[in-house]
C-alpha cells in the first residue's frame, strides 16, 4: 500500500517544518545557552523559567499565547498586520514558529547542560594563550560540547516533527497548506480512513525512532 | 624584569593576603595545599580578580585597585581600578592538569597559542621540544611526560613575558619529574624571564628555586634563597615536610638529573 498524495504533502510539509525550525532553534539557542550556562545577570533564572515552560505547559495553552501574540489582533501579530497586510495564521511559517517554541526548550537544556560541562580551566588557558571570549567560545567551548549539541538538534528536530497542539491553534488544519503529518493522521482518524491513518503512524514511528537513536548515541557518548 | 605582587583576596573561610616580588629568575612558591598559591598564580594571569592590591609585571601595571594613569590596551578600567584582560597580560600559564585542548592535535594546540602565520615557530617547538612524529597525535594518545612537554611549548609559544606553572609535575613518576625539572630549567635559562613555579616537594622547591616564597594559611610567610630558608625558618614547614618524608623513608632524589636532551629554542 502506497501513501496518498495528501499523506505525501503531509509528510514534506512536516519536514520542512522541523528543519526550518531546527534551523532557527540552533541560531538562537547556542548564544542563548552559552550565556545561561556560563554568565551572571539578574533574571537569569526566570529568562530560563520562560524559555523552558513550553516543555511543560499543555500544547494547546502554549498554542494559546501564540496566537495572543501573533494573531492578527495580537500584540505582534497587529503589527505586522498594520504593515504588511498579512497575516501569519494559518501559514506554515505559523508551524514553524509553533514548532520552534514548543522544540526549543529540549535543545536549550541540552546544550546549556554539555556548555556548563566543559572544564573550566580549558577556558582558562583559552585566555592566557591570547584569546578572548568570543573566539573561545568559537574553537573551545561549542566544539566540546558538540555531541550534547547534536543530541538536542536530534531531540528538537524530533519533537518539531511531531507537533500538534500549538501547531493546530496557530497554522489550523488546513489540507494542502498547514496539514502537517500528525495532523493529517489526526484528521485521517476523524474521517475513518485507518488505513491511511496505520501507515502514517508507522512511517512516524519508525523515523522518529531513528531519531531517538540518534540523539541517544549522542547523549550516551556526551556522558 | 620584575614581577611585584601584593594583593587581598577574601573567600569564604579563606583570606589570601600575599605581598612578593621577584626578579628576573626562578621562583617557587612552596606550601601545603590551600595555602593560596594556586589563587596567587590565578590572580597574577588574570583569570580571578583580587579584591585589592596590585600586580605589576616589568613596570606595567597588570591589576591595581587604585586608580593608575597606565592603562594598557583592553584593560578594564574604572574610577578605581585597572584590571587588563588574562589574554592581554601576555603571561605563560601552564595547568596543574595541562589543560590540553582534547580536541586538537600535538600541533594545534601548540598553534593555537600564536597566530596563523606561525607554523615556522610551531616547527621550530616540536622540534626543540622532541615532539616530532607526533604532531598529528591528540593529548589521549600520548604519554604524560609528551603532553607535559606540549604543554610547555604551548605556553611559550606566544613568547611571554613571564611563566607560570602550577604543579605541573605533580601527576608525573619520578624519573620523569626529573627530566622535567632540567627541562625547565633550561626553558627558563633560554627566555630569560621570571619563571613562578608551584610545588610542594620540598626536595623539587630546593633543587629549582632562585628564590623561594614560603606561604601559610594564605600569607606569603618568608622569602628568600632555598639556603636562606631551610637554614632559618620563620616557619617550620620546608622542615617539618622534609622530617616527614625521612621519616617515611623517602630517598631523597639527586639535585639534578641531566634531561634526555636538552631544550633549545
Amino acid at each position: 500500500m502506497m501513501l496518498s498524495d495528501a499523506a505525501i504533502f503531509s509528510l514534506r510539509l512536516s519536514f520542512l517544518v522541523a528543519v526550518t525550525a531546527t534551523f532557527f532553534i540552533v541560531l538562537v539557542s547556542l548564544p542563548v545557552a552559552y550565556v545561561l550556562a556560563r554568565k551572571r545577570f539578574p533574571g537569569k533564572e526566570l529568562l530560563d523559567i520562560v524559555l523552558t515552560m513550553p516543555l511543560v505547559l499543555p500544547p494547546t495553552v502554549t498554542g494559546y499565547y501564540l496566537v495572543v501574540f501573533f494573531g492578527r489582533n495580537g500584540v505582534i501579530g497587529k503589527a505586522i498586520y498594520a504593515l504588511t497586510g498579512w497575516t501569519i495564521m494559518f501559514t506554515w511559517y505559523a508551524a514553524v514558529i509553533a514548532s520552534f517554541v514548543v522544540s526549543l526548550p529540549l535543545m536549550l537544556k541540552t546544550a546549556r547542560s554539555a556548555i556548563e560541562s566543559v572544564d573550566r580551566d580549558l577556558i582558562d588557558a583559552s585566555y592566557t594563550l591570547g584569546h578572548g571570549e568570543f573566539y573561545t567560545a568559537l574553537k573551545i567551548v561549542i566544539p566540546l560540547s558538540k555531541k550534547g549539541i547534536f543530541a538536542g538538534m536530534a531531540l528538537s528536530f524530533t519533537r518539531a516533527l511531531g507537533e500538534f497542539g500549538a501547531t493546530l491553534m496557530l497554522a489550523g488544519d488546513l489540507p494542502g497548506k498547514t496539514e502537517t503529518m500528525p495532523l493529517a493522521i489526526y484528521s485521517c482518524v476523524n474521517s475513518g480512513n485507518w488505513p491511511e491513518a496505520n501507515l502514517m503512524a508507522l512511517v512516524f514511528v519508525v523515523l522518529s525512532a531513528i531519531l531517538l537513536f540518534i540523539a541517544g548515541k549522542f547523549t550516551r557518548k556526551t556522558i | 624584569m620584575h614581577l611585584r605582587v601584593r594583593i587581598n583576596k577574601r573567600l569564604d573561610n579563606f583570606t589570601l593576603d600575599v605581598d612578593w616580588a621577584m626578579a628576573n629568575e626562578f621562583t617557587v612558591l612552596f606550601g601545603h595545599s590551600g595555602a593560596g598559591k594556586s589563587l596567587t598564580l590565578r590572580m597574577i594571569a588574570g583569570l580571578m580578580t583580587p579584591d585589592s592590591g596590585y600586580i605589576e609585571l616589568n613596570g606595567v601595571p597588570l591589576f591595581d585597585s587604585q586608580e593608575c594613569p597606565l592603562v594598557k590596551p583592553g584593560a578594564v578600567k574604572n574610577a578605581q581600578r585597572v584590571n587588563v584582560r588574562p589574554q592581554d597580560r601576555c603571561i605563560g600559564f601552564v595547568f596543574q592538569d595541562l589543560a590540553l585542548f582534547p580536541h586538537m592535535s600535538v600541533a594545534q594546540n601548540i598553534a593555537y597559542a600564536g597566530k596563523r602565520k606561525d607554523r615556522e615557530r610551531v616547527a621550530a617547538l616540536i622540534e626543540s621540544f622532541h615532539l616530532k612524529g607526533l604532531e598529528g597525535k591528540l593529548p589521549s594518545e600520548i604519554s604524560g611526560g609528551q603532553r607535559q612537554r606540549v604543554a610547555i611549548a604551548r605556553a611559550i609559544m606566544c613568547n611571554p613575558q613571564c611563566l607560570l606553572m602550577d604543579e605541573p609535575f605533580s601527576s608525573l613518576d619520578n624519573t620523569l619529574r626529573l627530566q622535567m625539572r632540567a627541562l625547565i630549567k633550561d626553558v627558563r635559562n633560554q627566555l630569560n624571564i621570571p619563571v613562578v613555579f608551584i610545588t610542594h616537594d620540598i626536595y623539587e622547591a630546593y633543587t629549582m628555586a632562585d628564590k623561594l616564597i614560603v606561604y601559610n594559611n594564605g600569607k606569603s610567610v618568608q622569602t628568600g634563597t632555598p639556603d636562606e630558608i631551610l637554614s632559618t625558618p620563620r616557619n617550620s614547614s620546608p622542615q617539618e615536610e622534609e622530617e616527614g618524608k625521612r621519616k617515611k623513608g623517602a630517598a631523597p632524589p639527586p639535585f639534578r638529573t641531566p634531561c634526555k636532551g636538552s631544550w633549545t629554542p
